[in-house]
């Protein structure tokens, strides 16, 4: 196996430690500045990158599985309530993010094209829409809770349950579906419905904003032409966690706005 | 130093994202449209099946699964088998227990 690390480890051996860095650099001009010497290739360490970014996924599957566990035994235990709850959100506001959401991970995806064909201000473009398109998602996430709070629906001491004991009371909501009242012990039940609302698409905000913090610092390093010089793992890595995030959206918006819809 | 899984790193093209794009805007208006219609017991099934397609797309398509290593189709695979196992497991257990009878 006649690689680098190999004969860089002989040749530093051999040479004495005044001249060792001047060597250094001529084994280093063998081989990409990025490949690190434990790896035989930049493929295999392209290769083992992408492999750890999934496992980490699989840790976000099984965190996100929990909770859409959890709202399917209570979607079963408590159906009206929470058909009820659901029509209390705005599907206008749940599409409009779905949309803004899939072109955001469009863009992301032709961020890490632009950085594979070494495109560095498309790369710089791409990353820039990506950061917008995550920002105006949570704008209209807080349009939204902000309806929430002013209707006391956030889970706790304020939380109010006339829209469900009286649904007439609601007008907005109430000429689309014309909902029955529930029963007290039902209608408290939409708490649950709400918890668990805020729980799923507030953990998938958090994803989003560590997203953003990324994008932001990526934009900086992009401009100064860090991924379009042949090394693409960061940019590549970056987008598979944005598009998970996507995906975890498209069943929180089917899950949450629209079953129950009808 | 080939290992049979390595390979040349494919680069999937604008073309195809923007396919893609296009195929993802059409299902997200499909399934509003389809949420609004009365089809009882069909309605979370078949929104559940076009969110999945649509998952499926940017799974294999914007994150390349489709073009990748066999190991990273393994783990991904592996990852939804869990997936249905912690969901059909712990709902096959509730839905078959006898409530109230205990």
């Amino acid at each position: 196996m006649p690689d680098n690390s190999v004969t860089s480890k002989g040749a530093l051996g051999a040479t004495k430690k005044a001249d060792s860095a001047d060597n250094a650099d001529i084994l280093h001009a063998e081989h990409p500045p990025y490949l690190r010497h434990h790896f035989n290739s930049a493929e295999q360490q392209a290769d083992a990158a992408s492999f750890a970014m999934w496992l980490f996924l699989l840790t976000e599957v099984m965190f996100f599985g929990g909770l859409f566990t959890a709202y399917l035994i209570y979607r079963n235990w408590y159906y009206p309530a929470f058909v009820a709850g659901s029509h209390q959100l705005n599907v206008v506001w749940g599409t409009t993010n779905t949309f803004v959401l899939i072109l955001s991970s469009f863009t992301m995806a032709m961020g890490v094209w632009c950085a594979e064909t070494r495109r560095r201000k498309g790369l710089v473009l791409c990353l820039m829409l990506t950061f917008i398109l995550g920002l105006c998602f949570l704008g209209i996430k807080t349009i939204e809770y902000r309806e929430k709070i002013e209707m006391h629906h956030v889970p706790g001491f304020h939380y109010s349950l006339q829209s469900f004991l009286d649904p007439a009371s609601n007008p907005e909501v109430y000429k689309e579906y014309h909902d029955k009242p529930l029963a007290l012990d039902m209608a408290r039940h939409t708490e649950i419905y709400f918890s668990l609302y805020f729980l799923m698409t507030g953990m998938h905000a958090v994803h989003m904003i560590i997203g953003i913090g990324i994008l932001a610092f990526m934009i900086f390093r992009a401009r100064a032409g860090a991924y379009t010089s042949g090394h693409v793992t960061f940019v590549e890595n970056f987008g598979l966690y944005w598009h998970f995030v996507d995906i975890v959206w498209i069943y929180l918006f089917a899950l949450l706005y629209l079953i129950s819809r009808h | 130093m080939s290992e049979p899984n390595e390979h040349a790193h494919h680069i999937v093209g604008p073309g195809v994202y923007v396919a893609i794009l296009f195929a993802l805007l059409i299902g997200t208006a499909l399934t509003v449209w389809a949420s609004f219609i009365d089809l009882g017991f069909w309605n979370p099934i078949i929104a559940l099946a076009i969110a999945t397609s649509k998952a499926t797309l940017v799974v294999l398509f914007f994150m390349g699964v489709k073009y990748s290593s066999k190991l990273t189709k393994l783990t991904v695979f592996a990852g939804i088998f869990t997936f249905l196992i912690l969901i059909s497991m712990t709902l096959s257990d509730y839905i078959s227990r006898a409530w109230g009878s205990w």
